[in-house]
This record gives C-alpha cells, structure tokens and sequence, in this order.
C-alpha cells in the first residue's frame, strides 16, 4: 500500500532557527525557490518517517498573521488556503512570552498545530524554568521541548507529526478569545458579514481581522459586500478603532495564563551574556568602532583566501579547460575553435571566478546572521541609513559592494521587508567595486598626474553622494516615502551553528551557479560574438558599428567612438574597458595605453569617461543576480536603465563642468 | 528629585531612565504602526524595562523578555506611567 505524501508547513518568528531545524529535518533534501510570483525565497523539503513521506514546506519567519507585510499573507494563505495536514510552530522558548504570540494566532486556523519548544538550553542559561507538560495542557496542543543545534528533540517531533496525522491523539487545542469589553462588536460585525465572507475564510476569523484593521481582509470584505452593506460595517469599525490593541492585548492575556502556569522567571537583575556585550556591541561609539573591525577583517579574509583561490581557478581550472578545449578541438573550424575557448569558457571564467568571493562573503554574513550580531550592525546604522529611507540592515550588504557588487546584491536578502530589499538592490551598483577602481587607477594618473589619488576619492565620493540621492529620489517616487517603522528585535546571542552556516552557503553558491549562472554565461557569448563577427577583429565588428552610431551620443562627453565600444565591453566586466581600448588605440603593451588616451583626449573627456564608468550600468553578473534576486525582469531592466540615465547625464555634467577649469 | 517629576503621570517611553521600569498606558498612531507594536508586546499592561538611552538616538528595551530596538519617533508613540515599585 503507498501511503500519499503529508504536508508539514514550519512556523515560527525570526530569530527562532528555523532554518537549523528545517535543515535538520530534511538534509540535502530540499529546493529553494521562490513562493509562486512572489520575491520571497521559499523551502520546500522531504523526509520519511516509518514509511510516510512528509512534505516539509518552510513559512517565511514572521512575528504575526496580520496581513501587514508580504510574508505574514503568505505565511496565513498557505495555512487557509493549502490546508498543510500539520502546522509545526517553532518557539524560542527564551523568549516564550512574545513567540507565543504567533501561537495565538495560529490556533484559530482550521490546520492542528504542533509546538517545538526550541533552544531549552538557552532558556535554562537566562535563569526561565519551563515545564513543557504543564504548558501542552495549558494550550491543548502537542509541545515538544528540543534543542535544534544539539539535534536534540527532533525524533520526538517527527514522532509528534506522525500522531497528529494518523489521528492516534485527539487535537482539542484551547483558542484564546478577545478580551470581554470587546466581545459585543467582535459579534456585531460577524453579525453584519455573515453569508458575505468567500471561501476558505472562516465567519468569524475574518471579523476578528477586520476589527485588527487587516488590510487584505477588509479589501476581500469590502469586493463581496454592497456599499450599503459595508457602510454598516465600516461604521463599526470607526467607534472602535481602538480595537486593534484590543485584539493584541486579549492575546497577551491569554499568553499571560499560560506563562503563569507553566514559566518560572529569573530573578530580577540577573545580567546575562546579551547583555554584558550590547553594552559595547550597541554602544553610539563602541558599537561603530567593533563593527568596522568585523568589516575591516571581512574585507582582509576575502583578499587573504578569496584572491589566491580565485588565481587558481582561473590558471588550473579555466586554463586547463582551455587547453583541453583546443586540444580536443585541433582539428575542428577555426570559428569552433574561437566560439568555445573565447566565448563559453571565457563566460564560465567570469562565473567561476566570483566563486570565492561569494562562498567567503556569505559564510561572513551567515555567520553574523546566526550569532545574532547582524541585528546590532542594523542598530548602529540605523540613523545613517535612515537619511537614505533604509533600514539599518541594508548597511552590511551595500557596504560589501565595495569589493563586488554581486555578494552585495545577494546579501540583501537578509533584509525583511520586500520594501526595503527592493530599494536596496536598485542602489547596491552605484557602489564602486574593486574592478572599477582598477579602470580608474589605471587611467587617472595619465590623465590626472599627481592629482590621480584626489581624482579617484573624488570620484567615490561622486558614487556615494549620487547614491544618497538616488536613495532619497526612488523612495519619494517609487515607493512613495513609505519607511517601515524602525521596531526591531535583538535577539539573544548564540553560539553559532556550522551546519546551518555550511548549508545557507551551499545554497546561496549553488542558487548563483544555476540562475544567474547561466544569464551571465549567454550575455558574455553574445558580447563576445558582437565584439568578433563578422570579420574576427573588434575594430571591424558589430560592436564597434554599435559604437560608431552611439559617438553622436558620446560626443556630448567629448569622447569618440572607440570610448563607447569600451563603455559597452564593460558589461561583461568593468576590467574589460581597458583590454578593448588597448585593442582599439592598438596599444602594443597596455602600459603605453594609458598615455595614448591622455594624448587623445583633453582632462574634462577623460574625467567625465571616468564618471561614467563608475556610474555605468552593473555588469552582467550583477545583472544576473539582480534577475535572481527580485525575479523580476521589470526592477532589473527598470535598474540597467535607470543607472544608464544616471551615468550619462552625469558624464554630460562632468565634461562641461571640468572644462570649465582645465 | 528627578523620579518624583514623572510620578502618577503618563509620559513617552523616551523619557524613561536605563535600568527604570514602566508599564504602557496607551499607544497612539496609524494601524500598521499599532498593529507591529501590539504584536512584538507593546500593549497596555505590559510592563517595560529601558536597557540602552542615551538622550538622543534609537532606544534598546526589554519587553516580555524580548530586546527591543526601535527609533526615537516609534518610542514617542508609546505612552507609559512609572511602574509602582519602580
């Protein structure tokens, strides 16, 4: 007999180790994807228990299930719409009293829940003594004490799973219920919207939302209802608009028996490890000072490690797959010949060697992430950041850019608001990465001489104050000043986990590899092709015409053809800029290149050519992550074009105002 | 002298000293803004302990056992009196 597969959907606020205990449950067994049309990453994960198969799926970590952001709508449809056999809710059973919230919420749902009491040995450590029967009485559901890093607790979850859905035990969770001064209109509205709410919303948990002032509630509500219909409605709801805080403090009533029943607090004044290192960790001063120490050993990690791993990829790996490739291919057409050691293998050089860079900058986050120090970074930001209409979150991803605009890409993603990631994706590639600073230290003392080092500041300083307008100008615009509220939890510091570390960065390479993978190796073959066909050089090709037709353009920034052909090799990477014009000024050493260019062009030409290459449009690989990251083509075009605007414009501005002066 | 001056009295979270404990009277602002400070605790009854204010900048609290950050702006929304005993 096949038994057919159970869904298990995995709850829990952030900070909690989901992920620990999702990877824990399934292993390598398991796809990362994003929710259907949504740019939330999404776990989906199996495991076999007694011959059962059981569907893992991964919610996104959210504090409640009002629909106030995309997570917590996607987190309750899931619960409502996909009915999961069990709900398992992880708690941090050190902070009992708040994780409890989400509990609250989730027991009115028609899905039987299962609670994962996690880190016990934390708890134990801040002084609380929980006892896990008294608590699975008190709320009627399974409560499973376990520590998820220790593997400790698992297997009686997964046997809890298993006697939930075969029904060996009776599910009679007890639900909290609104607090009594506001049970009369909690009745009156369900009263009023009885026979109008849609299937699979339940009659009276859509009245109690819509007290809450739930905004996706009140939208479906308001489309099924006439307008008379809902005026009643809404007439309600304005003489108690207070209700919301009701609804919230009924819940933390509820919480409150149960943590009287079942919690023994610490004393009074016990200070813990938390709080002995926010003292300096959070600290207006310390707390700037301890935190570039962290990014100033991140950045000499990923040189120290990064740098000569990445020499090697490139000579044994990328060089040795050419040899093999032009062996192998001796006797076959020159053009074979051409397309595949200099196209595709160059293309997979280009994704191989962000290798390094990437596993090293996502193990450093991950393990900030895991500590719990992330939290403070975001702290000690927060008012920079705030200027800019970010979150203090945004600091570490953006910061990162200054090495390679592709970790920072996809560091993002530890932001929680799909507001805030957004906005911080739109400006990660006006940060200079490192290969632009080499075009420009390359070039500028030729053009520049002594003044080079002040030029190339400048030049920074011009990246960074158009990011920070750029910042104020898309968040007044695009996302129509709307900042999420800085409320934010610290949670306890924590010994950090290698498996969770080791799987996020296997995850996050082999996602890199997969998708924007395979975007940056066809880009790099198209340019690749564009810069040989038809005749086999570059000064003849497709891409020197698109050059030629765009120096009409170029002219308004002093610059010829040649210089527009290597603005746009500089897609595949920003370095390229300089190999394509040492073919085109037919450079014989690319030393002599430089002064070349500065006999060709006057200062303002070459300034302004600067400008633009530190503002042009983010290479293909950040292109492909940026793909990746948002799953929208739309923010990723909206992007390339916005920084194409951006860059030219500034190039016009730079050469007629440095010609002013030279 | 500084303790009696708030005493019996509803003042901001802002006012409150490190290490001094209130209890939220009332919190006041736009639904989303109420409805993400009710869910991580901040409701009436709750009582509150200031961790990190140093007059200017965000504020660090503990609230049911939680370390709360949050902005100068959010904390000026969230009423408290002194807690008795405090």
């Amino acid at each position: 007999m096949v038994e057919r597969t159970y869904t298990v959907a995995l709850a829990g606020q952030p900070n909690v180790g989901k992920s620990t205990l999702f990877n824990l449950l399934t292993g390598m067994n398991q796809h990362v994807g994003n929710w259907p049309g949504k740019t939330v990453e999404q776990k989906v994960g199996h495991l076999t228990h007694n011959g059962t198969t059981y569907r893992l799926v991964d919610l996104p970590g959210t504090y409640s299930l009002t629909a106030n952001s995309l997570e917590e709508i996607i987190a309750r449809d899931f619960i409502i719409k996909e009915h999961p056999d069990v709900v398992i809710v992880l708690l941090d059973a050190a902070t009992l009293e708040r994780n409890l919230y989400l509990v609250a919420e989730l027991l009115p749902l028609p899905a039987p829940v299962i609670v994962a009491l996690n880190m016990m040995d934390v708890a134990e450590q801040e002084g609380f003594k929980i006892e896990p029967e008294v608590l699975e009485a008190a709320l009627g559901v399974k409560v499973v004490p376990m520590i998820a890093t220790k593997n400790i607790g698992t297997r009686e979850l997964v046997a809890a799973i298993d006697e939930v859905i075969h029904n060996t035990v009776e599910y009679t969770p007890k639900r909290p219920e609104i607090r009594s001064d506001h049970q009369e209109v909690l009745e009156q509205i369900e009263a009023l919207i009885a026979g109008h709410v849609p299937e699979p919303y339940a009659q009276d948990w859509a009245a109690l939302k819509l007290l809450e002032g739930d905004k996706e509630i009140t939208r479906i509500l308001q489309e099924q209802m006439s307008e008379a219909q809902w005026e009643l409605v809404h007439e309600v709801l304005r003489d108690h608009d207070d209700a919301l805080v009701a609804v919230a403090g009924g819940r933390y009533e509820w919480i409150g028996r149960m943590i009287r029943a079942a919690v023994t607090r610490p004393k009074a004044g016990q200070i813990g490890l938390t709080e002995r290192l926010d003292r300096w960790a959070t600290h207006p001063f310390w707390g700037l000072v301890i935190l570039a120490a962290i990014l100033g050993s991140a950045f000499w990690l990923t040189y120290a490690i990064g740098a000569p791993v990445q020499d090697w990829l490139n000579s044994a790996v990328v060089g040795g797959l050419a040899r093999l490739m032009s062996n192998l291919l001796a006797s076959a057409p020159s053009w074979l010949q051409a397309l595949v050691i200099d196209g595709v293998i160059g293309g997979v050089g280009t994704v191989i060697t962000f290798l390094p860079i990437l596993v090293i900058f996502f193990a450093i986050l991950a393990l900030l992430e895991d500590t719990g120090y992330m939290a403070r970074a975001a702290y000690v930001m927060d008012r920079f950041m705030h200027l800019m209409g970010l979150h203090g979150k945004s600091f570490l991803p953006l910061f990162l850019g200054f090495g390679c605009n592709v970790p920072s890409v996809m560091g993002v993603r530890v932001i929680e608001s799909r507001r805030a990631r957004l906005l911080t994706t739109m400006l990660a590639p006006l940060i200079p990465c490192a290969a632009r600073m080499t075009v420009v230290a390359f070039l500028a003392p030729a053009f520049f001489g002594r003044a080079a080092a002040l030029v190339s500041w400048g030049l920074v300083a011009l990246n960074l104050v158009v990011l920070a307008l750029a910042g104020v100008l898309l968040n007044r615009i695009a996302f129509k000043g709307a900042r999420a509220a800085f409320i934010m939890e610290l949670p306890l510091y924590h010994v950090p986990n290698g498996r969770t570390i080791g799987l996020t960065v296997w995850q996050h390479g082999l996602a890199f590899l997969r998708k924007a993978g395979t975007i940056i190796l066809a880009i790099s073959v198209l340019v690749w092709a564009l810069s040989v066909l038809p005749g086999g050089a570059i000064e003849n090709s497709f891409l020197a015409r698109i050059g030629h037709s765009l120096e009409p353009l170029g002219r308004l920034m002093g610059f010829d053809w040649r210089l527009m052909v290597a603005l746009l090799a500089s897609f595949v990477a920003k370095e390229n800029s300089i190999a394509t014009l040492g073919v085109l000024f037919g450079a014989s050493e690319e030393a002599g290149l430089a002064e070349l260019m500065a006999g060709s062009f006057a200062a303002p030409a070459g300034l302004a050519f600067l400008a633009v290459q530190m503002l042009f449009i983010p290479c293909v690989a950040v292109v492909g992550v940026i793909r990746q990251e948002t799953g929208s083509w739309w923010w990723t075009l909206f992007n390339v074009a916005f920084l194409l605007v951006i860059s030219l414009l500034m190039g016009v501005l730079v050469y007629h105002v440095a010609g002013l002066f030279f | 002298m500084h303790r009696n001056t708030h005493h019996s009295q509803n003042f901001s979270l802002n006012a409150l000293q490190p290490h001094e404990r209130g209890i939220v009277t009332n919190l006041i602002g736009g639904r989303g803004l109420l409805s993400r400070m009710a869910t991580m605790g901040f409701t009436p009854g709750a009582e509150v302990t200031m961790v990190q204010n140093f007059g200017r900048g965000p504020l660090i609290v503990l609230i049911r056992d939680t370390r709360v950050a949050l902005g100068r702006g959010e904390a000026s929304k969230i009423h408290i009196r002194r807690a008795s005993d405090g």
